[in-house]
């Protein structure tokens, strides 16, 4: 755990009022960045209890098949992860001249990239490198010839 | 982007061909949100290893529990809570910020710490129960993915907390200014984002992992 | 676990004197040497009175032009060691056969590789680029600084802090003896239980901290801070090219971040994320590397790319051919850095399936790079081209470096990987890209921007040797190998048999020596011009008739850079200046806001390498009491609010009216 503490305490470090520019207007800043509502803030609030509460239920209470569950959970994961984004960190198009918008996509991209590429990588290498485990319950099912 | 508009404001006389080319004046924009912002995205891609870390390990039990054998599904709810709440108080502090609302913004700032801290000591005695059990980390590939993952969120959670304390103390004493707003607005969006990543460690770790 | 409390043990942990290695004579030789030269250095700052200035104007500065400076001192300083770590592997090779095992045994022999290749690319090009991005960014923006200042700073201490304790493994305990990436099992703790792997992940990540937040500060300058009128499609292409390489910085090094860490877990605390027992997976860990490694290297190039773009226009007095499509070139070039990584261990096992995929994808990736090549020679085709030595670096690039891409797009191929992987031509090949391409793009850069920093040129005879003895003497030291690879001989050996074979590794010394002769004459160059630096003096701050804004500034350009904030109406804007009658404003100067100096990021970062230290060394007395110092220290910092100060109008006007003095004593 210890590495990722240097990443992490200097979070205080760099948010400090660097830079050149008006030292106490906070109106400058409010053009810049797109700030809340009560009512955004109520309705996102609302729509992550309704996103968090049916997959638990759906998972606690056994009412779809697994593979079913597994795919309708993380749809609910990825709409809350949208209306996360809309309603409290106030994403859109416009903030930081599209700059915040891109530098997400960008991420997102990479962050698939980096999943699918591992999983995909790690996958052939398990099935073609270690045989013997796919007897301890690994997701490699009866895999035992090259891929 | 820049401000694109050129201001010859600086010039002896108006034929001086030199005067387009430079400006008197210039502020450049307020980079801390925007820079913020960046530094969470490479948050994210820590994250982002961490979770396929989980995806490779993920079934590796040698001998040792699955998922669906350790999980408490009724605390991760709990905790899915106690964060989920936390975020829309911190909105809460957000606001009144906005309306320079001191006495409200640390009322809302100290609940959503209280929240942290409430989910941060499940989470600690989920652990040491595993642990207790003989689940810690070291026991099993799958134990250690799981234990990264929710600990490293728990780590930035505990940091979260740190700086909102410190926070509280500075708007105590300087109210909120410039600096202040933007430190609150940046700890705003380190909440949130912590908020999102738990939306992915309870669906694939916690959910998926009950799940055959 | 029944063991009595040791206060000793919990003060030192397993530091002991055995750590310090008495029997070795290599490394009490350096050892002596260092010390001398310390009591040397110190000595000189102590009889001149300079700790004071040492302190006010370059450990506390916050200027990105100081910052840049001392980015370049310590990579220069640290590619002494790094060199001298070559020079004895080659010397190793070139007598190690049959009965003589040469000086340096396998134990000795290992930590060399492994800390040539860790100083070369953290400590040696990651510095000098980033000092360079640093040292020219925002002057060729128009800005007066970076976005953050302080954050600069601490990035710049951080990895200095990082380099400290790779040095000082030479003397306290051991490195690493896992080659540079340590691939676990080996840097596992059960094959690896000494100190050498740990003080390889501590230093990294400290200056992996370092590094990610210099990646964040030059984007948001680059977004935020350019002079009004300079859309994206009028940056300079060297600053298009530092956006790219900072948006990788960002995007990639999170992941040696996370994974240094798995690593260290699993050696702390008996994890199992890459051990061979209990669900471990080691191959994980040269996959997320290696997902770190790809973008790394274009983290590299890309900017010595941007160098050429600028020496390429300015040298031959021509607008770059292309502009647009080096752009986009660039760009594309940072997006499908992604989507290659899997060629660095197309052996492990993925099959042919992954495999192909990579390795067209590896292929694919070669194309914006020819194209910027032929950018380049499109733009001094029918150019006044003149042979200044960033020309000549520029030109030695474009045939060194094309060859070293050919030899990549053959390993590309994952049949023929499974020939060359890991062998001498790998070697070779790298060697080939990144001397070719990033070291002769420094070269160029620094030759092209010193008149800037330091307001004379470098000594253009000494430089030409300097040059001559790399540009021939890398092709002795790197023909060799490419042969001995492609006939099967494996890297990171220290001994050989087959007799037939030493030629090979002797001309291969011979190379290694021409090259340290460079180096020589690059030193003796350095001195030679600051002797003669007045003769060599440039006080119009534009020596080569350059295109871009910094050289509108004087050289070395004042604190604030610009007295007025320049707009931009096209690209090579000071091209266009020059061209539309631009006479620098005399009067009516303004003061000017400036952030102020910082003791936060030295102390906080000498604080982690005390931190790091005490990891290492398992001393968690030490450890526990300088983290929460650090962070102590981190909270204290953010109660000073007031960190900025005004340069008064009349200070702004003495310095600017001395500039003019200057200009017109000389016209």
């Amino acid at each position: 755990m210890s590495g990722s503490n240097h990443a992490h305490g200097h979070s205080h470090g760099h948010d400090s009022g660097h830079g050149h520019g008006h030292g106490d207007h906070v109106s400058h800043d409010d053009h810049m960045e797109a700030h809340g509502s009560l009512k955004d803030y109520s309705i996102g609030f609302i729509l992550a209890v309704i996103l968090t509460a049916i997959p638990f239920w759906l998972v606690m209470t056994h009412q779809l098949a697994p593979g079913t569950t597994k795919l309708v959970i993380i749809g609910f994961a990825a709409v809350q992860f949208v209306v996360h984004m809309v309603y409290f960190l106030h994403m859109n198009s416009k903030s930081e001249g599209g700059w915040n918008m891109m530098a997400m996509l960008l991420t997102i991209i990479l962050l698939f990239i980096v999943l699918t590429g591992s999983i995909w990588v790690m996958y052939h290498m398990n099935a073609n490198m270690m045989p013997n485990m796919s007897n301890e319950g690994s997701s490699v099912h009866g895999m035992h010839d090259m891929q | 982007m820049s401000d694109i508009k050129a201001s010859t404001a600086g010039t002896l006389n108006g034929a001086d061909p030199s005067a387009r080319y430079f400006v008197r004046d210039h502020h450049p924009e307020q980079g801390t949100l925007l820079g913020f912002w960046l530094y969470l995205m490479s948050d994210c891609l820590i994250f982002a290893c961490l979770f396929a870390t989980y995806a490779v390990l993920g079934r590796n039990y040698a001998g040792g529990p699955s998922g669906g054998e350790i999980f408490d599904l009724k605390l991760v709810a709990v905790n899915t809570a106690f964060l989920l709440v936390s975020s829309i108080t911190y909105g809460f502090a957000m606001l009144a910020a906005q309306n320079k609302n001191v006495g409200k913004v640390q009322l809302w700032l100290a609940i959503t710490g209280i929240l942290g801290a409430c989910f941060l000591g499940l989470e600690l005695y989920e652990f040491s129960h595993l642990i207790h059990e003989g689940f810690g980390p070291w026991r099993s590939g799958f134990l250690t993915a799981f234990f990264a993952l929710v600990g490293t969120h728990g780590l930035h959670v505990t940091f979260g907390i740190v700086w909102l304390v410190v926070l509280m103390v500075q708007v105590g004493k300087h109210g909120i200014n410039g600096a202040n707003y933007r430190r609150l607005a940046c700890l705003s969006m380190f909440w949130h984002f912590l908020d999102v990543v738990w939306i992915g460690v309870f669906t694939f770790v916690y959910l998926m992992g009950v799940l055959p | 676990m029944h063991e009595q409390f040791d206060l000793a043990k919990l003060i030192f942990g397993r530091l002991s004197w055995e750590a310090i290695p008495t029997h070795e004579p290599i490394l009490i030789g350096t050892f002596i040497a260092v010390i001398l030269g310390g009591i040397a250095v110190v000595g000189a700052i102590t009889k001149f009175g300079l700790w004071g200035y040492l302190w006010r104007d370059w450990i506390t500065s916050i200027d990105h032009k100081k910052i840049g400076i001392m980015y370049m001192i310590l990579a220069l300083v640290m590619f002494l060691r790094g060199f001298s770590d070559a020079l004895m592997m080659r010397a190793q090779q070139a007598f190690s056969f049959g009965d003589s095992h040469g000086f340096l045994p396998p134990h000795h022999y290992d930590q060399v590789f492994t800390a040539h290749g860790v100083i070369m690319i953290f400590f040696v090009a990651m510095p000098m680029v980033t000092g360079l991005m640093n040292y020219i960014v925002p002057l060729q923006i128009g800005a007066r600084d970076v976005a953050f200042p302080f954050l600069n700073n601490f990035s710049f201490w951080m990895t200095t802090m990082g380099a400290v304790l790779v040095m000082a493994s030479l003397f306290v305990g051991e490195f690493a003896r896992t080659g540079w990436l340590a691939y676990p099992p080996l840097s596992g703790i059960l094959a690896s239980p000494d100190v050498g792997v740990d003080y390889y992940i501590w230093s990294l990540q400290i200056a992996g901290v370092g590094t990610l937040l210099s990646g964040v500060n030059l984007i948001v300058t680059i977004v935020k801070m350019r002079a009004p009128g300079m859309g994206l499609m009028k940056m300079p292409v060297f600053v298009w090219t530092s956006l790219a390489t900072n948006i990788l910085i960002v995007m990639a090094f999170p992941i040696l971040t996370a994974t240094l860490a798995m690593l260290g877990l699993d050696r702390l605390f008996d994890t199992h994320f890459f051990t061979n027992e209990l669900g471990g997976n080691s191959m994980m860990y040269v996959n997320l590397i290696w997902i770190w490694g790809h973008p790394e290297v274009y983290i590299l190039i890309l900017p010595a790319f941007g160098i050429f773009s600028e020496v390429v226009s300015t040298f031959s007095s021509k607008r770059l051919f292309g502009y647009t499509s080096m752009v986009y070139a660039t760009v594309v070039i940072m997006v499908l850095s992604y989507l290659v990584w899997l060629h660095h261990f197309f052996t492990m096992g993925s099959g042919a399936s992954v495999n192909s995929f990579f390795g067209i994808s590896t292929m694919i990736i070669s194309i914006p790079t020819g194209a910027k090549l032929f950018n380049w020679l499109f733009t001094m085709y029918k150019g006044r081209i003149r042979y200044e030595l960033p020309m000549m670096w520029t030109i030695s690039f474009m045939i060194t470096f094309t060859i070293g891409g050919m030899t990549g797009v053959m390993l590309a191929v994952p049949s023929a990987d499974f020939v060359l992987h890991n062998s001498l031509f790998l070697i070779a090949h790298f060697h080939n890209v990144i001397i070719g391409g990033v070291l002769f793009g420094l070269f160029a850069g620094v030759n092209y921007w010193w008149p800037k920093m330091f307001g004379y040129k470098l000594d253009k005879k000494w430089g030409l040797y300097s040059f001559w003895l790399w540009s021939i003497g890398f092709w002795f030291a790197f023909i060799p190998p490419y042969i001995l690879g492609f006939m099967g001989v494996t890297r990171r050996l220290s001994h050989f048999e087959d007799p037939s074979i030493h030629y090979l590794f002797q001309i291969s010394l011979f190379g290694t020596l021409m090259i340290a002769a460079g180096i020589g004459c690059m030193l003796v160059q350095i001195a030679v011009s600051i002797m003669n630096r007045k003769k060599l003096r440039d006080v119009t701050g534009d020596p080569w008739n350059g295109r871009t804004l910094e050289w509108a500034t004087s050289s070395p350009p004042p604190d604030y850079n610009f007295a007025f904030t320049p707009v931009v109406y096209d690209n090579d804007t000071f091209a266009d200046m020059k061209k539309n009658g631009y006479k620098r404003p005399l009067t009516d100067y303004v003061a000017i806001h400036m952030p102020s100096n910082t003791w936060a990021g030295f102390v906080i970062s000498a604080l982690s390498a005390v931190v790091g230290f005490g990891i290492i060394w398992h001393m968690w007395l030490v450890t526990g009491l300088g983290f929460v110092a650090m962070l102590a220290a981190t909270i204290y910092h953010t109660f000073n609010y007031k960190r900025d100060f005004y340069i008064p109008a009349e200070e702004v006007t003495r310095t600017e009216e001395a500039h003019t003095r200057l200009l017109n004593a000389h016209v």
